[in-house]
């Protein structure tokens, strides 16, 4: 639909239409607790207050936001750290009493001149890596909360029975009420709800509330996700971004939670109060023109959203391909962004928060799907975006509607796309090793691009099938890995390096093996092998801008730190990098992006009339990055061996891998491990493998030593008692935790370097305890 | 609803415009109740050499298509109208306006653009202001959305 201007109204998509007895299903709810409270205003993008929901005792209250709590984590992700560490112990696991699941906004968010700025974040201890885990998504829910009067929501306890939380901003009102006859998976459920609670039975009012909903594939595996609805005027129906990783909708299931609703009479584009309105709109005006201007000649973000990245990927063979055996594909072609922009709906404002211009969100309607529950009904697929379509090459699926299948079910099912494709990706390889079959699969045909096996796979998930891989399988690859080796199925090497997992959490979809610094960018992280910290590929590999050790290091500090802030405040980061100033190539630091950053510092001084500057940005990132690698170790992680990553992210495992690029690796071993020509050429394929493997594992050792250095931490990646006193987190039973983990780490002899050091190399400090003389 | 297929948009004819701006001001007494004009103003009367250049909305409607809420709407005599209720003051029509006629003024966060009131033109003491009618066909215009520069 090729036209533009068609009014609102009269705007239709050609999807299954649904007719709900919402009467009856009303009539089913229970009130089980309630709580009312004072609506107020918001001030300078705060609410100042939080609220907290206890499903198991049926209590519910708020808390105060203090100014201190403001200084030391500024909001968002900082916030639910704060409140985790207030509410857990340190033997915490996903399905304790006392776990949380929090969803927080933070000071930016809500804004609707600067694209980009309505995310939450959500933070929980995680099934699949056993630590605090925190994702961001987009979506009406987090804006609206704010809006309803609270910076987070806090969760702990359990329901007995299937509950929906209301926050009711227009009353001035939170309940719990059982929920016992709606539907699970997103797709409807976000729907039911949202016709439910709006209200008056009008778009604009629906536009007003927002959902958070896992479906079934949550309850019955590790990989669940959480969709945040946004209510779309032109579509009728609610859409969905997903909080991905780390087995968040898990926990929402495990607390027998089915939706959150949220709510708000009204809203503008002043709701935050910011201190100064004027510059706000400014900055963020200055923004939509390059949005409009450059993005055709950059991104495409607005024709194809993420997608854009499938092509520039296969190119620079950083695609994942067959488990990430390879970067690229000779069928990848198939499933390039042009081949998507065909099924996209094209025309519509397609931002996950109002004003984002951006509008990466795009969506496929009409979809007619092809297996399952939902077979032969219409719906609105929402993306793909480039981590899906990367899934579906790494289970060598180059079918876009095979692509669109797996989108539709894992979103409905409340599935993570990344974590489910690139663990099906792993199971594949193994059944190609013979390793699996499909016996030992429970009859699944898992080989690589099996479409048909991997939906029915997902569909058994979401049936609660107790097959036993079933039940191992959907826990995710590091529990593979074990019930692999456990029964004597392969060799547990092969096993260990085929398996995309670091800290438990699969990898997200990019090859790293000839980028060490990306390598760190996945390893050397908090929560697990996730992009969002640092992607350095283009930097290191291509640019090799960052030669050094010492570089490295100094980018895996800049780089996390910065976007850890955008979590912080409630933002995307998109906006940042994804759309460039004309002239950024010629500033001093293209990667930074300069003048983006500025636009960031006037904007948090323009909301919250403090007087910052970019320095400040970055401190108080690292005040809470830090933090959070101290709750890590305070739960028994954080160390180097828990920053470990598999070595298919490091180099070629099998001899396939080597031969595929074998005149890549042969050059590396005269250039960079000082072999001469003849003596590789003498070698057999095993042998090089060999060398290249001790190589890329002491080099990781190395960053690793760089990296700890940098950020001030123990070699064994501690964060010290010093570095939290210098970034004021001085929380005494913080330090005093800390200080024992180093002193224990001291006794086990593990405060050492990790990389082998030779002739003409040196540690990044010839003291190990370096920070003791600070 | 039968589709407008017609709609009034402004004529200048520079050579009657002697620079008094009371078009403007008679603008900013329709959007803000004030006689100040300028930033006020949907419609701007600029200095172009010795004569006078009009900059205004020709109400070929591409931010229809930008605005997330709705609050843009084709109304029935054509023209292109922003609903300051509805509007949640994002500035997305203000940033992807090709020739920059939706306007912001510091005093509030919505936008605000020319409506084909005729304020201006009934202010125009040189007759240097006329609607015409002009097809919608003719001007309309839809925001970029293909793929590649």
């Amino acid at each position: 639909m090729v036209e533009g201007q068609i009014p609102i109204e009269e705007y239709k998509t050609v999807d299954t239409k649904h007719k709900w007895d919402l009467k009856k299903l009303r009539f089913a709810h229970r009130i089980l607790f309630e709580y009312n409270y004072k609506k107020g205003e918001l001030q300078r993008g705060y609410a100042n207050r939080t609220l907290y929901i206890n499903l198991t005792k049926g209590e519910i209250k708020e808390k105060k936001v203090t100014e201190d709590m403001k200084k030391k984590f500024t909001g968002g992700r900082g916030f639910g750290l704060k409140l985790l560490w207030d509410s857990i112990k340190p033997t915490t696991r996903w399905d304790s009493e006392e776990n949380e699941l929090i969803i927080t906004t933070g000071p930016l968010c809500g804004t609707t001149q600067y694209p980009g700025s309505g995310k939450s974040l959500c933070l929980t201890v995680s099934p699949s890596t056993d630590i605090i885990c925190d994702s961001n998504v987009g979506g009406f829910f987090g804006p609206y909360l704010k809006f309803a009067g609270f910076d987070a929501i806090e969760i702990q306890g359990k329901a007995k029975y299937d509950v929906v939380i209301v926050v009711d901003g227009e009353k001035g009102k939170i309940t719990v009420e059982t929920a016992p006859l709606e539907e699970t998976n997103s797709h409807l459920l976000n729907e039911q709800l949202t016709h439910m609670y709006a209200s008056e039975d009008t778009d604009k009012s629906r536009q007003k509330v927002s959902v958070v909903s896992a479906g079934k594939g949550a309850e019955n595996s590790y990989w669940g996700c959480l969709n945040f609805s946004f209510y779309d005027i032109r579509r009728k129906l609610p859409r969905m971004k997903q909080a991905g990783r780390g087995g968040l909708g898990t926990v929402l299931r495990d607390k027998k939670i089915k939706g959150i609703v949220t709510k708000v009479e009204k809203f503008d584009g002043v709701s935050n109060n910011p201190a100064d309105p004027v510059t706000l709109a400014k900055v963020g005006t200055k923004l939509h023109r390059e949005v409009r201007d450059l993005d055709r000649h950059q991104c495409n973000m607005r024709a194809v959203g993420t997608v854009h990245l499938v092509e520039i990927m296969d190119e620079y063979d950083l695609l994942p391909t067959e488990n990430y055996r390879f970067g690229s594909f000779p069928k990848a072609s198939k499933i390039y962004s042009p081949e998507f922009f065909k099924h996209f709906t094209k025309i519509i404002p397609d931002g996950c928060w109002h004003g984002c211009t951006m509008a990466c969100s795009k969506t496929v309607d009409g979809f007619t799907v092809m297996t399952g529950p939902y077979k032969g009904k219409k719906v609105t697929v929402d993306g793909p975006e480039y981590e899906t379509v990367a899934c579906c090459s790494n289970m060598s699926l180059w079918d876009p509607l095979w692509v669109l299948e797996f989108n539709f079910y894992c979103d409905t099912y409340g599935l993570d796309t990344i974590s489910t494709g690139t663990a099906i990706a792993f199971y594949m390889e193994m059944y190609e090793y013979g390793i699996l079959n499909k016996k030992r699969c429970n009859g699944l045909e898992l080989c690589f691009g099996n479409g048909e096996a991997v939906l029915e796979f997902l569909h058994r998930i979401a049936r609660g099938d107790n097959g036993e891989f079933i039940s191992v399988a959907a826990k995710g690859v590091r529990r593979v890995k074990d019930w692999l080796i456990k029964s004597k199925r392969g060799a547990p090497q092969l096993i260990n390096d085929c398996g995309m997992e670091s800290k438990g959490l699969e990898y997200s979809e990019y090859v790293t093996k000839e980028s060490l610094a990306m390598q760190g960018g996945y390893g050397l992280t908090l929560k697990g092998p996730q992009h969002d910290e640092a992607w350095l590929i283009f930097m290191d590999m291509v640019n090799n801008a960052i030669p050094t050790f010492e570089d490295k290091a100094e980018a895996l500090h800049y780089f996390p730190m910065w976007r850890t802030w955008f979590g912080l405040n409630g933002l995307c980061k998109l906006p940042w990098n994804d759309i460039e100033p004309a002239d950024n190539a010629e500033t001093d630091e293209p990667a930074k992006v300069p003048e983006h950053v500025q636009n960031y510092v006037e904007y948090q001084n323009a909301m919250t009339g403090w007087n910052v500057d970019k320095e400040d940005l970055i401190l108080q990132s690292e005040r809470c990055y830090n933090w959070q690698r101290a709750m890590t170790v305070w739960m028994g992680r954080g160390r180097r061996k828990d920053d470990w990553i598999p070595y298919r992210s490091m180099g070629p495992v099998t001899e396939m891998e080597y031969l595929s690029r074998e005149d890549r690796y042969d050059k590396q071993l005269v250039e960079k491990l000082g072999l001469s020509k003849k003596e590789v050429e003498k070698m057999s394929v095993e042998e090089k493998m060999k060398l290249l493997y001790n190589y890329r594992q002491d080099q990781y050792q190395k960053l690793a030593d760089a990296v700890y250095y940098r950020r001030g931490w123990t070699p064994n990646g501690v964060p010290t008692p010093q570095k939290m006193k210098k970034l004021e987190m001085d929380d005494p039973e913080m330090l005093k935790m800390l200080q024992g983990k180093i002193n224990e780490d001291e006794k086990a002899g593990l405060n050492v370097w990790g990389g082998k050091y030779g002739k003409g190399e040196k540690p990044p400090s010839i003291h190990p305890k370096y920070w003791e003389k600070w | 609803m039968d589709k407008p297929k017609t709609v009034k948009v402004l004529k200048f004819y520079p050579e009657k415009c002697d620079g008094c701006l009371a078009c403007e001001r008679a603008c900013s007494q329709i959007h803000f109740k004030t006689d100040e004009g300028g930033e006020k103003s949907a419609i701007r009367i600029l200095k172009d050499g010795k004569s006078y250049k009009m900059h205004v909305c020709d109400q070929r409607g591409l931010c229809l298509d930008m605005c997330p809420v709705g609050a843009l709407t084709r109304k029935k005599n054509g023209v292109v109208w922003l609903d300051k209720e509805t509007c949640i003051g994002c500035q997305a029509c203000v940033g992807f306006c090709p020739i920059g006629a939706m306007k912001k003024s510091d005093a509030r966060i919505e936008p605000f653009k020319c409506i084909s009131c005729g304020a201006c033109v009934r202010a125009c003491p040189n007759g240097a202001l006329e609607l015409i009618e002009v097809k919608i066909d003719d001007i309309k215009e839809v925001v970029y959305h293909k793929q590649g520069a």
